[in-house]
């Protein structure tokens, strides 16, 4: 179900994409094939968080890899519930991911199969709050009990 | 052919109300990296995911020649919210 809420998301995307592609510079956004398309598809069901980035959790190669990787341990993201792929390892996965996610740069972060965003956003929902929440909300991480009555504590 | 500011802002000025409008050349001067901060009331109503989405399709040719591109978009209510938090 949730497969096919994906691809006709995809087709919606890529009809307002401009069909002209006018410079050769732009070869990430040339046509991924349908082999190339279910492979990524794989890597991105392959585990609830799935991180493509520049280098290894590590060693990040890139300082927007490095930050998405910090911000997702701070929230105690538990390695067996998340996988990294290093895009600067694989050619074909670096340009193939930015025209799979729509999305012009790496790191970019799936949570349980849905495209959350880059560094920007990561660190933006990090501060509002909103990726403590999305991970909750998708069971990456355990809900934070309660805090013990706040006023008795104080007083 | 390096991105260069002018360009950049033209080409956001061009396709959305301006608020406010900050462009920031991380490169020193090759041009290969750039963070924006746009305010605008196009973003009314979107969530953060779709005003980056706006922008990157927007600028996809100059992305696309550039190492890095970071950006903060706000409704200009949100960026008074925000101003006044980081005060």
């Amino acid at each position: 179900m949730f497969r096919s809420t994906l691809r006709s998301s995809f087709t919606l995307l890529r009809s307002t994409a401009p069909a002209a592609v006018t410079s050769s510079r732009l070869i990430a956004y040339r046509y991924l094939s349908q082999e190339a398309r279910s492979t990524i598809q794989k890597a991105i069901d392959s585990s609830p968080v799935v991180l493509f980035m520049k280098g290894t959790p590590q060693l990040p190669e890139c300082g927007f890899s490095r930050a998405v990787v910090q911000v997702l341990d701070l929230h105690g993201v538990p390695p067996e519930k998340m996988r990294t792929f290093n895009v600067l390892e694989d050619a074909e996965l670096r340009t193939g991911i930015k025209e799979f996610s729509e999305w012009p740069t790496i790191p970019q972060v799936y949570v349980n199969g849905e495209f959350v965003g880059g560094c920007d956003i990561l660190l933006g929902m990090h501060q509002s709050g909103e990726l403590e929440k999305l991970l909750i909300a998708n069971k990456v991480i355990p809900e934070e009990l309660p805090e013990p009555q706040q006023a008795t504590a104080a007083a | 052919m390096p991105v260069n500011t002018n360009d950049l802002e033209a080409a956001i000025r061009n396709a959305f109300p301006v608020d406010h409008l900050e462009i920031t050349d991380q490169s020193s001067g090759c041009g290969e990296s750039y963070s924006i901060v746009l305010v605008s009331e196009a973003f009314e109503g979107l969530s953060t995911l779709k005003k980056h989405r706006l922008i990157n399709e927007l600028l996809k040719a100059e992305i696309a020649q550039m190492h890095a591109f970071s950006q903060k978009t706000f409704t200009p209510i949100q960026y008074q919210a925000h101003l006044a938090k980081s005060r």
